[in-house]
């Protein structure tokens, strides 16, 4: 668990980066909060770096747009989902939850249980 | 509508597959492709495949699942050479006939060459999977490369090439490459990038002959009688549109397939997308074709939804936006430049390569243009003046 900032500071439409074994890009998409890896699954854009429309970012560099939900993309040029990452917010403070492991599925699957 | 044809299966004509199946099309669909390849992406052969830092398999559009998705019949290594004018029928070089009753045209656009230069082995040119694939092979560290046009697939591959450890030499007949694309100021921190990574240029000469020792090329004469040694000669002059096979089809053909500005041609039941379309610009008050990327993958999603609606019921609303890498820099531009338009500097330096500008014409910000400033590209590039959805 990493703590990002105070949710002040991440006004809504607003974006941030984070270390946490691999860069994080954290969104407050109007209040809620996500966090996927940083790095675009096409070519080496930061995604934090990328324009928030709903809960979907597009990439800077290429305009591939990803659902922030769940990871996917919903546009060429990206054709793989970027992990995403439990948000929780704890005493005001912005939290995200990264798993070292990469697969896509346990990921989602954990997010559900955290969800239960 | 039962059967569509689609007609080039690259990047257009791929999206607008996906678009036909996505809008609800149930029917025939059928994809005829010269390139036996299955659909790739272009934008990487100058960049990080001539690099060799990617391979072919990367460059796919889809997964085979995504082309399975589809399903579409895909008639490949087989290009259509006429659109029949009395029954419609798209006929192809074996002799095949595909009679359907709608039809995609994106067929793209081929580069231009020098001309006397066919059989010269080492003279390149860069459009295809192939083409990069033979380019990529004749590099070595010890090639001496020229490049003839200072566009920018030009500038790309002068880049990489001196990434690979060539010496290059960029040679262009305008006195500023991209001066009408870009203005001049902005123009010239482009052109500026070559000598910054040790890349000669020849800005304002011709070319006056190739010269050639048994069958391969030696170097490149130009105008001022200069000559440049060269192993490898890559020409990136421009395209011309593929639309050799319209010939007799009756539809009006000028820089490209005319089109309404719904990507409709002359016939409510042919739409044309991608780099072969030559598009009504209505807030621009002229037809222009676009050749990027970004394009080719917008304009698919009102073609169809016309295409399928049997008349123009929505027009392109995408701003024109383009990318080029070159020399570790990430040029973004989007808008278009009209004459008059400024150019202000607004974040960053372009001393220090890293700045946005603005284009703004009468008080209206028209295009926008950054190196190595993603973030604030992405801003801007919303604020550009839209020509707004417009039913027709
Ligand atoms: C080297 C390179 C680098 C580029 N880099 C960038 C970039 O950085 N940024 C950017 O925005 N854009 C870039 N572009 C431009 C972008 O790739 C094009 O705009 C895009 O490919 C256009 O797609 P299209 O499907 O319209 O045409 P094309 O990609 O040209 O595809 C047309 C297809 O139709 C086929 N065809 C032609 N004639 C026939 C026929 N008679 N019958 C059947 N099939 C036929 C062709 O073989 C081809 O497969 C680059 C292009 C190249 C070549
Ligand atoms: S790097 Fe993200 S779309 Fe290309």
């Amino acid at each position: 668990m990493v703590a990002v900032c105070r949710v002040e500071e991440l006004p809504p439409g607003e974006s941030t980066r984070v270390w946490a074994d691999v860069a994080v890009a954290v969104f407050n998409a109007d209040g809620e909060f996500y966090a996927v890896d940083d790095t675009c699954t096409h070519q080496d854009a930061s995604l934090s770096e990328g324009f928030l429309e709903g809960c979907f970012v597009e990439c800077p560099l290429h305009a591939a747009f990803f659902d922030l939900r769940t990871g996917m993309p919903t546009c060429l040029p990206a054709k793989r989902p970027v992990r995403t990452h439990p948000v929780t917010i704890e005493d005001g403070v912005i939290h995200v939850h990264v798993t070292a492991n990469t697969s896509q599925q346990s990921e989602n699957a954990q997010e559900q249980e955290a969800v239960a | 509508m039962r059967s569509i044809a689609v007609i080039g299966a690259s990047l257009a004509g791929y999206s607008a597959a996906q678009q036909l199946r996505a809008q609800g099309f149930g029917g025939r669909l059928v994809l005829v492709g010269d390139e036996v390849h299955p659909p790739y992406d272009r934008p990487p052969l100058s960049k990080d495949f001539l690099l060799g830092k990617v391979d072919a398999d990367a460059l796919a559009l889809g997964e085979k699942s995504d082309l399975d998705d589809l399903e579409a019949q895909w008639l490949v290594g087989d290009p259509a050479v006429r659109l029949s004018r009395t029954d419609g029928a798209v006929e192809l070089l074996s002799g095949e006939r595909v009679g359907v009753d709608g039809v995609v045209i994106a067929t793209g656009a081929t580069p231009r060459r020098l001309p006397g230069t066919e059989g010269i082995a080492g003279i390149h040119t860069l459009r295809t999977l192939d083409d990069a694939a033979r380019l990529r092979e004749q590099l070595t560290s010890a090639s001496r490369v020229v490049v003839i046009g200072a566009g920018f697939i030009g500038a790309e591959v002068a880049s990489s090439c001196s990434y690979l450890g060539a010496d290059v030499t960029v040679v262009e007949a305008a006195e500023l490459p991209l001066v009408h694309a870009l203005g001049r100021s902005m123009a010239a921190a482009c052109a500026e990038l070559h000598g910054d990574h040790g890349v000669r240029t020849r800005f304002g000469v011709g070319v006056a002959g190739i010269l050639s020792a048994a069958g391969q090329v030696t170097g490149v004469r130009l105008a001022s009688g200069e000559e440049l040694p060269a192993d490898v000669v890559v020409v990136g002059i421009g395209v011309r549109p593929n639309t050799g096979w319209l010939a007799d089809s009756g539809l009006t053909i000028e820089d490209g397939v005319r089109c309404d500005a719904g990507g409709i041609t002359d016939l409510p039941n042919i739409a044309a997308v991608g780099d072969v379309a030559q598009v009504h610009r209505p807030h621009l008050g002229y037809a222009t074709r676009t050749e990027h990327w970004a394009a080719a993958t917008a304009q698919p999603r009102a073609a169809v939804r016309n295409l399928l609606a049997g008349t123009t019921v929505e027009h392109h609303d995408d701003t024109p936006y383009f990318w080029s890498d070159q020399y570790g820099s990430r040029i973004q531009f989007a808008g278009s430049v009209t004459p008059g338009a400024q150019a202000r500097v607004v974040e960053g330096d372009v001393e220090d390569r890293s700045f946005l500008t603005h284009y703004e014409h009468e008080g209206r910000l028209v295009a926008v243009l950054a190196f190595n400033q993603p973030k604030a590209f992405g801003r801007a590039r919303r604020q550009i003046a839209k020509p707004g959805l417009v039913a027709a």
